[in-house]
Order: C-alpha cells, then sequence, then structure tokens
C-alpha cells in the first residue's frame, strides 16, 4: 500500500464526501445485504437440490430464479447505496479530428489513391469489375444450388417441381390420409372430409376437402358445374388462395369455409367464392364421381392452379 | 501483500499489452443514472440469456424433417408420425433434466428481448439519443432489431409444430408474392413447391443457431463499442452540460449495478420459464401441411405483420400476362419494408426538418419537442394498431361481435388512430412545456383563510429525500489514501428505506 504516489498526484482522503455512500445507516443496509445475498446463495444450492431430486421445473425456476433475483438485489444495493456516492464527472472530447490531420486523412485518398487511379484507370476499372464478378459468380452455388426452379411445365404429376400441377388427373382415386377409398355414404350431409388422390396421401398441393351438401344445395353450389358432383358431394382445393393455409373450418348453417389464419370466407354454396377477407380467388373446384361399387374418383383435374397467387400463374 | 500481487501481475500485462492507460480510462469511464437507460441492459441481459440457454437446446435438438414414430414420455403423441425436429423438441421439454426449464426460458428471453429493444428504441427516439453524433449507434440497433425479429421467427419455426408449421406455409405463400423473382426464391429456399424436399428445417436451424447470431453479436460489439467512444448521452441537470457526463464510475460502482441487474433480469426470466408456460406445442401436435388448428398467431413479435396482411383487402390484380399478389405483397413485404427504412432513415430526416445539425450529448425531455413527439407517437400508434389487428378473431369470440365488425374497424382504425394519437401527444406536449415545474413531485400546499376571508397558499416544508441535493461532481480519483483510515463506512445522507 502506497500512500504517496509515482507521479505527484496527491491521494484523496477516503473521507471525501463523494466517497462516502448514499446510505444514511450503512451498517444497517449492510446487514439487509447481507440477507439478500445469502438467500440468493441459498438459492443455488436449492437449485442443485432440486434437480437431485427430481424434475420439477416449479422448484428449480424458484430456486434458481429466487436464488439470482435475491442475489441480483444485493448486488447492485451494495453499488447503489454502499459505494462512493459521487457525483462524479468526465469531460467530453470532440469527435473530430483537427483540420490538418482531416486534410491529411482525406489527401491519402484523394491524392496518393488519385496519383494511381488517375494514371492506371483502366487496372481500377477492372479490379472493380472482378470484385463484383466474383460476387456474382460466388453467388450462383450459393443461391442456385439450393433448389430447383418452378417448372413451367402444365401436366399432372411432379407437384414438387411446379406451382401449377396436381396430382389429381381424371379417374384419381380419392382416399384419406390414411389410403381408405372413400364410398358416397361415407359422409353424411353436412360432413367433411379432406382427401387426396389414391398413391399421395398427406401431399400439400393434393388436398382437397370434399363437403357434402343436401342434393338441392349441391345443384346450385357452383353455376355451370352442376355435374362436378356427387350425389351432393362437392371437392374444392383446401390450399387457401390467400396464403395457402389448409381451409379447414366449415361451417354448417351457413355453408361456409372460413380459413383459420386470417378469417378469408367462402360461400360453398357459390362455387366458394370469397365472400369476406383477404382471399382472392374462389377455391379451386375439383370435378368429381363416383364409380360402379360406389367410390369417389376425380371426374378431371382442376382447372387452375392451386393456393396462393405467383407471378407465373396465368 | 496481497496488493503487491496484484501490482505485479498488472504490471505483467502493461509490460507486454500496455493496457494501463486504456484500462484507466475504460474504469474510469463514467455512466449517467437514469431508469430508462437500464431498457438496452434488459436486451442485452436476455441475449446473453438466449446464448446460454440456446448452446442447451442444440445438445438435444435434431434439425431433420425425417418421419420418425414418436415414442418418448409425452403419452398422448406415442405412435403418432412425427418428424425428428418435432419427436427431439418434445423429448428435450421432457426427457432431458431441466429440459423444459431451459426451453422455455429461450422462449421468454425472446420475447423479453424483442421487447425491451423496441421499448430501448422508443426511449432513445423520444429522447432524441439519436441525433448526431450517434446516428450509426442508431442504424446498428434497428438492424438488430430487424435481425431479431427475423431470428424470433425461425426459432419459433423450429419445433415443427401444427402451429409454427403454419406460419412456415405462410412465409413461403409471402416469398411466392414477389413479383418477377418470388416463386423462384421460395423454390429455392425450400428445395422445391412448399414443403419442399425436407431441407427447410435444417437450414432455418443453421441460420437460427449461427449465421444470425454471430451477426448480432458483431453488431452488438459494434454498438457497445460506439457507446464507450462516444460516451452516453445523460439529461439535463445540475452541472451536466453538453461537454461532460455525470453520473458513476464502471469500476466499481457501474459494474457492481449492472452485474446485479444481469442476475435480477436473469432471473425474471427464469420464474417465467418455471411458472409461465409458453408455447406447449405437445399440444398442438406435428406439423401436417393438411391440418390446421384455431387461433393461429405467431409470436407477439410478427404480430404487426399478421395484423397487415388480415386487414388488407382482396387486391389481387392481374394484368401483362402476370398475377400480381398485392393482397400479399402490399401489407408483407412492402408495408415492414417501408416501415424499417422510415425507421432508418429517421435521424437524417430529423436533421433535415430541423435544420440543426450540432453535437447533441443532453437529452431532451419529450415534452419539449412537441412535433416531434407527435410524430413518434403517432408512428407508435400505427404499429400498435396493426399489432392488436392480428386479433380480430380473438376479440371477435371475446366481445361476441361478428368477425366482420372487428375486421371493419381495425381498417379504420389504422390510419386514423395514428392521427389522433399523434396530434393529441403533441397538443399535451404543447400544454406541458410552459408549465413550471412539469414532470417534477409536487409539494402539497397549504390553504389559509384570513379573517378578512381572503386566501392564502402557503407550499408546505419539502418532504425528507425532496430537498436532498446532489453534490458537486468531482472527477473520478486513482489514488485514495486508505493507510490508517477509517474504512468501516461514515454517515450518509439518503436514508434507504422510507
Amino acid at each position: 500500500m502506497s500512500s504517496s504516489t509515482s507521479n505527484g498526484q496527491k491521494p484523496v482522503p477516503v473521507d471525501l464526501p463523494q466517497l462516502r455512500p448514499l446510505a444514511k445507516r450503512p451498517e444497517h443496509t449492510q446487514v439487509l445485504i447481507i440477507i439478500c445475498m445469502l438467500l440468493g446463495i441459498a438459492g443455488f444450492i436449492g437449485f442443485m437440490v432440486a434437480y437431485w431430486v427430481g424434475n420439477q421445473s416449479q422448484w428449480q425456476a424458484a430456486s434458481l430464479g429466487g436464488g439470482m433475483l435475491f442475489f441480483g438485489f444485493g448486488v447492485t444495493a451494495w453499488g447503489k447505496y454502499l459505494m462512493p456516492r459521487g457525483p462524479f464527472v468526465e469531460e467530453r472530447h470532440d469527435f473530430d479530428s483537427s483540420t490538418s490531420a482531416r486534410s491529411e486523412f482525406n489527401a491519402v485518398i484523394t491524392q496518393r489513391g488519385g496519383l494511381v487511379a488517375k494514371r492506371r484507370g483502366v487496372l481500377l476499372g477492372l479490379l472493380a469489375l472482378g470484385s463484383g464478378l466474383v460476387g456474382l459468380a460466388l453467388a450462383f452455388p450459393l443461391l442456385r444450388s439450393l433448389g430447383p426452379n418452378p417448372s413451367k411445365d402444365t401436366s399432372a404429376g411432379n407437384t414438387n417441381d411446379s406451382l401449377s400441377n396436381t396430382n389429381w388427373v381424371k379417374g384419381s382415386t380419392v382416399v384419406t390420409v390414411d389410403n381408405r377409398r372413400v364410398k358416397v355414404d361415407d359422409l353424411e350431409v353436412g360432413g367433411v372430409l379432406t382427401v387426396f388422390p389414391a398413391g399421395n396421401a398427406g401431399s400439400s398441393p393434393d388436398q382437397v376437402i370434399l363437403i357434402r351438401l343436401d342434393n338441392a344445395q349441391a345443384a346450385q353450389a357452383a353455376p355451370g358445374r352442376a355435374d362436378w358432383g356427387c350425389q351432393g358431394i362437392v371437392a374444392f382445393s383446401k390450399l387457401c388462395t390467400h396464403l395457402g393455409c389448409p381451409v379447414g373450418l366449415y361451417q354448417q348453417q351457413t355453408q361456409q369455409l372460413v380459413c383459420p389464419c386470417h378469417q378469408s370466407i367462402f360461400n360453398v354454396n357459390a362455387g366458394c367464392v370469397p365472400e369476406f377477407g383477404p382471399a382472392p380467388r374462389p377455391l379451386p373446384q375439383l370435378p368429381i364421381t363416383a364409380t360402379s361399387d360406389g367410390y369417389l374418383v376425380a371426374n378431371g383435374s382442376f382447372n387452375q392452379p392451386v393456393g396462393p397467387g405467383f407471378w407465373e400463374r396465368p | 501483500m496481497i496488493d503487491e500481487t496484484i501490482d505485479k501481475s498488472l504490471n505483467w500485462v502493461d509490460d507486454r499489452l500496455g493496457t494501463a492507460k486504456s484500462g484507466k480510462t475504460f474504469l474510469d469511464k463514467i455512466f449517467p443514472d437514469h431508469w430508462s437507460f437500464m431498457l438496452g441492459e434488459i436486451a442485452l441481459y436476455s441475449f446473453v440469456v438466449l446464448l446460454a440457454t440456446g448452446v442447451f437446446l442444440t445438445l438435444y435438438y435434431v434439425p431433420s424433417s425425417h418421419d420418425v414414430i414418436y415414442n418418448g414420455s409425452y403419452i398422448p403423441l406415442r405412435g403418432q408420425h412425427v418428424s425428428e425436429a418435432y419427436s427431439s423438441s418434445v423429448a428435450l421439454s421432457f426427457d432431458v433434466k431441466s429440459g423444459l426449464l431451459m426451453r422455455q426460458a429461450h422462449h421468454w428471453a425472446a420475447d423479453i428481448f424483442l421487447g425491451a429493444m423496441a421499448v430501448h428504441m422508443g426511449r432513445i427516439v423520444l429522447t432524441g439519443a439519436f441525433r448526431k453524433p450517434r446516428e450509426l449507434n442508431f442504424l446498428i440497433g434497428v438492424t438488430m432489431l430487424m435481425l431479431g425479429i427475423v431470428n424470433g421467427f425461425l426459432g419459433y419455426s423450429l419445433p415443427d409444430d401444427l402451429v409454427s408449421g403454419t406460419g412456415i406455409r405462410i412465409a413461403y405463400s409471402i416469398i411466392e408474392s414477389v413479383p418477377l423473382v418470388g416463386s423462384y426464391l421460395a423454390f429455392w429456399l425450400f428445395g422445391g413447391n412448399f414443403p419442399g424436399d425436407g431441407s427447410i428445417i435444417p437450414r432455418f436451424f443453421i441460420i437460427h443457431v449461427l449465421i444470425v447470431p454471430l451477426i448480432i453479436l458483431g453488431l452488438l460489439g459494434a454498438h457497445l463499442g460506439l457507446l464507450v467512444k462516444q460516451k452516453h448521452t445523460q439529461f439535463k441537470g445540475p452541472h451536466r452540460t453538453e461537454k461532460n457526463v455525470v453520473g458513476t464510475p464502471m469500476f466499481p460502482t457501474f459494474m457492481a449495478k449492472t452485474t446485479g441487474f444481469l442476475f435480477m433480469s436473469t432471473a425474471v426470466t427464469f420464474l417465467l420459464a418455471g411458472f409461465a408456460q409458453i408455447n406447449p406445442f405437445w399440444q398442438f401436435g406435428p406439423y401436417h401441411p393438411y391440418q390446421i388448428s384455431y387461433a393461429v398467431q405467431p409470436d407477439w413479435y410478427m404480430g404487426w405483420l399478421d395484423g397487415a396482411l388480415r386487414i388488407m383487402p382482396s387486391w389481387e390484380w392481374v394484368g401483362y400476362g402476370h398475377t400480381w399478389p398485392l393482397e400479399v405483397f402490399l401489407p408483407a413485404v412492402l408495408f415492414p419494408g417501408i416501415i424499417f427504412n422510415i425507421f432508418y432513415a429517421w435521424p437524417f430526416l430529423e436533421a433535415r426538418i430541423t435544420k440543426n445539425r450540432d453535437y447533441h450529448n443532453l437529452l431532451d425531455s419529450p415534452r419539449d419537442r412537441p412535433k416531434h413527439t407527435g410524430a413518434v407517437v403517432a408512428m407508435m400508434a400505427l404499429m400498435l394498431m396493426v399489432f392488436l389487428a392480428s386479433s380480430t378473431d380473438v376479440l371477435a369470440n371475446f366481445f361476441n361481435v361478428p368477425l366482420q365488425d372487428t375486421l371493419w374497424f381495425f381498417r379504420f382504425a389504422v390510419p386514423i388512430v395514428p392521427v389522433i394519437a399523434g396530434w393529441l401527444a403533441y397538443k399535451i406536449c404543447e400544454e406541458l412545456r410552459h408549465e413550471d415545474g412539469a414532470g417534477k413531485r409536487k409539494r402539497a400546499s397549504v390553504v389559509l383563510r384570513t379573517e378578512a376571508g381572503e386566501y392564502e397558499s402557503i407550499p408546505s416544508e419539502p418532504r425528507p429525500g425532496d430537498d436532498h441535493h446532489e453534490l458537486e461532481p468531482i472527477e473520478i480519483p486513482a489514488f485514495i489514501d486508505l493507510v490508517g483510515a477509517d474504512l468501516a463506512t461514515g454517515e450518509g445522507v439518503r436514508r434507504v428505506l422510507r
């Protein structure tokens, strides 16, 4: 401990007012802080015990969190009430350099750099071109290797390569997600069922919702598509035309399909046109029919891409 | 004895690194005191919790879309086809000791991180702390906010449950909506048409745990580095000028206070993690693209985008042989783009409009600049209204009104409320600005009635603590004479507990 200093600065006395604590009765404050820190330490030990004897998140959180709360409070209070109360002051310095330093630095760029650049301008141009091109070259593998380009082929099949395709073709057998074929009588009037073309159960773009209306409703369900349904059952793409969420809520009383994501409402009785919300287009309808032994099959494919809009959509 | 050892080691380091001078400058650094300066610290410390708990989670999480049969200890899911990502997320919650606590702490810390950054930014803007010379640090902060939102969304998606999977589907469709390149970007990112070839979960994972945190970490270093270099702003007060900083020194006072605060804010995160359930994805079930849950909402910081999507009319446009999904592109791509560009431009717009390009180290009280405060409040009201618009369905259920009504309410409220709120804020500031003693604690007045019937108002004596005056600020001394001093602290000035 040295009371004199090497550079001649005089040490300040320890009882300088700014070095005193803020607390009026520091000894009392210290007792409170000791209690807080001891409670904190008890909490940390408690966490080890809680972990050792069981796996209750509540006990773990109470001991660890409670411990940290007390411990942290104690340390903060030590800083606030018992350390030198100040206030202390520090000068700010200007950020900008002196004028001469500035002009020297600027001259390095404009004059030393300018000398080189102006003398060999073509080389500078090539440097810029090459640097830009190498970045572009690296972007090829970085971006293009990620995945396929969207294919413009609109023939059915290969739904992973195209936004316009589904696996539904004329004659596709209608199956549930666990690959059961569907008969007309599997659905009661008012019932709904999510189905897929056989062989693609669970596929996102192929998902179709079957709704069984009564025959009269189904006949008017889509103008000009009276024969697209089958004994009151109509089939629509389940992908919302807004953002592609499954349109999974069917309100039987009003014959409306509701998308739970952004609350677009589609009127099933009018060919699933959007009546409300942000969805811009009707859900595409899938024509269906029944085979002679009563199983549902597709009677064609969708006449337009399913799901949300995209640039290449005609 | 101990002092000599410390002296020796410090000299050893200084011989090699020359740290004494810069070290002293650093430890002498003065931090002004104000409660609102802790908001950024909350963000910093929740980021620390995110890193720590996040490392724990990576030890157990498997970023894979492979289909597996769940066979863990959560009985309702047993035997179901789930992705490996989902299975491992449930396993790290239930079959890893303390896993649930760590996962929930991670999620809570993310929500707090974003919230603290938003409130911190509000403080910076309202008090004018973004002005010269701190514009660059403001830009860094806005970038961290944006990256935080992105990384929050990515992390939220990783469990691959029914709710977050729907969020990924929506993200796909939003990318798809970009004119010209949208479907290409979506196909590349996901490896094909949704749900792609199974690469999205591993890609989200590496972006979430490595790339974005690394960028945030770098920006955080720059943010704090600039804070140290440029020194903290301070509120107006006795002895406080544009040319100085008055407060507590880095060592030991600020270090003690901030270390304690690290403990306390971490404590709150862990208490929430243990007692407030968050994102119970085992109840939502695994993601299947043909299934959907009701009242699906993202984490709170995505709400403003969801709300914007909801209130947008169905303005898809078909023209020039192409489909322009404006009902998606405008609210989900253009709107956030505009908002963040306004954030980035704010310091420069403010300087241009006020024509004030001076250094500003003293903070304003929001009431001192009514027009600016009005503009800030209008921005905040806009963000709040689009955020609230993301709960149209919940509000419709709660108030038992048609969904149409809540939606139309917000279609009007989103443009109107910010105008009213901004105007009100402007008026209130105008009033307060001319009010003496606004914001100061009121003293009671004793009103006396004289015998003649006159009334007289006499201010009461100040209450203890009210007349507390700061001492004259001094430079922090390097040398303190400890020889023979009575180190047991003498009397202080202020009682701790009133």
